[in-house]
């Protein structure tokens, strides 16, 4: 059974597409079989709302008279890059105040950053503008001190390089007092465990093999649609594996998304501070995969018990590089609420939402089997586990 | 003399000695044990009503031993419009009043259960829990 792009998407235009998302999709597999299931679905809807710290937005201000080319730019007094054209800067999720105590007091509180200037520009909210400059000819503008909108400037795309990882570590801490961390907070002697996917719903674990999600698709972006723009950066996806050659899930594989922030929501756009550590953004991210055979079916059905987190030491072996990992723990068993580590019971909890990453399957379900939403064939495939691209160390 | 409410942290090193006791021995306190949570190598929590002379040279031999005394006079709310219900501060807040309903994933409050220690006001990502005096 082979279905192609155009096929599902002429049955999505007229509104016979069956479109179910992961988490219905795994009970209609375990009930039909795999060929069963592939033969009925056409569509199944995968979702994730969690802290995505390389993230930002490309904002264009219009020109002010007289012109200005912006050397320094601050929204609500956090700091956007302005090194590109004259009205053009990005700001980046993680970017705070000037005048943010940072860790000073540690742990610091990071309560305002990036992150929370794209959710508060999202929200319709005014935002506090300064720029400076030196001035040119062309450009003699040297000071400005504004309010903008999110209607009253040019554009505004959020642009984020890394996002939606396809796995993520469940981190620990085998050290003896409590650190803070962008896992959050972990308490000493392995006082508690946190992970953050959505496991079986969420993108690019249904997906090992980047069979269906390339460069150009159309997915859910914070609220509105947004595409995949390229590999995320640090994109190494590889299959996992037990000591014993067991199948543990893919790892490692992360997007470039693009879209334009005019027509999505703070609802799933939201700047979150995490003490001692920082700001960020939590971003929510869904993604269509479109079941053109057995294969690609058989994937999106994966389950919680199918995939698996390394379990990392952030006292020590995360921060140190320490090559190694302390076993491999399942999602069903990550979000039963306990797991056990070196022959020790831990509490578990998630930084990532599974009832939002629910949600927003659900939301592009409706999406697309109301027919405007249309699937998309890659204008080029993703690197892929069988291409074995591997980080690089950093000298010095 | 009406009651004095009180919440006790221990931390783990201390939350398996006899220190309860000492209070009614030593100190001659009246103690009412409304809310106790505790386990060896463990935080533990206790909230506690207490009445006496010497309340105020108890709480000075609590604190020496490093027990974390904090009068229970507020209260945690949670804005349910701010929380994304992602579940981070399900396994610091020491009482379980925050926790995970299973299978909807869905992060719930339960106020009786909490001691107000504040923990979660600190590490919630998107500031949904807050104070109320």
């Amino acid at each position: 059974m082979e279905k192609s792009y155009a096929e599902i998407n002429a049955k999505i235009k007229s509104g016979k597409a069956v479109v179910l998302s992961a988490e219905e999709f795994i009970s209609l597999a375990e009930e039909k079989g795999i060929s069963g299931a592939a033969r009925t679905v056409d569509v199944v809807t995968t979702g994730t709302f969690a802290p995505m710290c390389s993230s930002g937005a490309f904002l264009n201000f219009g020109h002010s008279s007289p012109r200005m080319k912006m050397h320094r730019v601050w929204l609500n007094e956090v700091p956007a890059y302005a090194g590109v054209a004259a009205v053009d800067a990005y700001i980046g999720a993680t970017e705070v105040p000037e005048d943010d105590p940072l860790n000073s007091q540690f742990p610091g509180e990071f309560r305002y950053g990036g992150g929370h200037v794209i959710e508060d520009l999202v929200a319709g909210k005014p935002i506090k503008m300064k720029a400076t400059s030196y001035g040119t000819d062309c450009y003699p503008r040297k000071t400005l001190e504004t309010t903008i909108t999110l209607d009253e400037i040019n554009e505004a795309f959020l642009f984020n390089p890394r996002n939606g990882y396809q796995n993520y570590n469940c981190a620990v801490n085998l050290g003896s007092k409590t650190i803070y961390t962008y896992m959050g907070m972990l308490k000493p002697n392995l006082g508690n465990a946190h992970y953050s996917t959505s496991g079986q719903l969420s993108p690019l674990l249904k997906d090992p093999h980047f069979k269906t999600i390339g460069i150009g698709t159309r997915i859910f972006l914070g609220g509105g649609i947004g595409y995949v723009a390229w590999n995320g950066t640090q994109h190494f996806p590889s299959i996992q594996k037990s000591p014993e050659g067991k199948d543990l899930g893919p790892a490692g594989g992360t997007l470039s998304v693009i879209g334009d922030l005019k027509q999505m929501s703070s609802k799933w756009l939201k700047g979150v501070s995490f003490a001692g550590y920082g700001a960020s953004f939590a971003v929510g991210i869904g993604i269509p995969i479109p079941i053109l055979n057995e294969e690609v079916a058989l994937y999106a059905a994966a389950t919680d018990r199918d995939l698996y987190a390394p379990i990392v030491d952030y006292s020590d072996a995360y921060p140190n590089r320490v090559p190694g990992n302390l076993g491999h723990v399942s999602y069903a068993d990550l979000k039963t609420g306990k797991i056990t580590v070196n022959g020790r019971e831990v509490a578990t909890a998630p930084m990532s939402s599974y009832p939002k990453a629910r949600e927003i399957a659900a939301i592009l379900k409706q999406w697309i089997s109301d027919g405007g939403f249309q699937i998309t064939e890659p204008v080029q495939p993703l690197a892929s586990p069988a291409d074995g691209i591997c980080g690089k160390a950093l000298k010095g | 003399m009406s009651p004095k409410k009180i919440v006790l942290r221990f931390s783990p090193e201390i939350s398996d000695k006899p220190i309860i006791s000492r209070l009614v021995k030593d100190y001659d306190l009246l103690i009412n044990i409304v809310k106790a949570n505790v386990n060896p190598q463990r935080e533990g929590t206790l909230v506690l009503e207490i009445t006496g002379e010497q309340v105020e040279g108890g709480m000075e031999y609590l604190r020496k031993l490093g027990v974390q005394v904090q009068p229970l006079t507020q209260e945690i709310i949670r804005d349910e419009e701010k929380c994304t219900m992602c579940g981070g501060c399900t396994a610091i807040c020491p009482t379980g009043a925050l926790y995970i309903e299973r299978p909807s994933m869905e992060v719930k409050f339960d106020g009786d259960n909490c001691v107000v220690c504040q923990l979660c006001l600190k590490i919630c990502p998107v500031r949904a829990m807050e104070v109320k005096l």
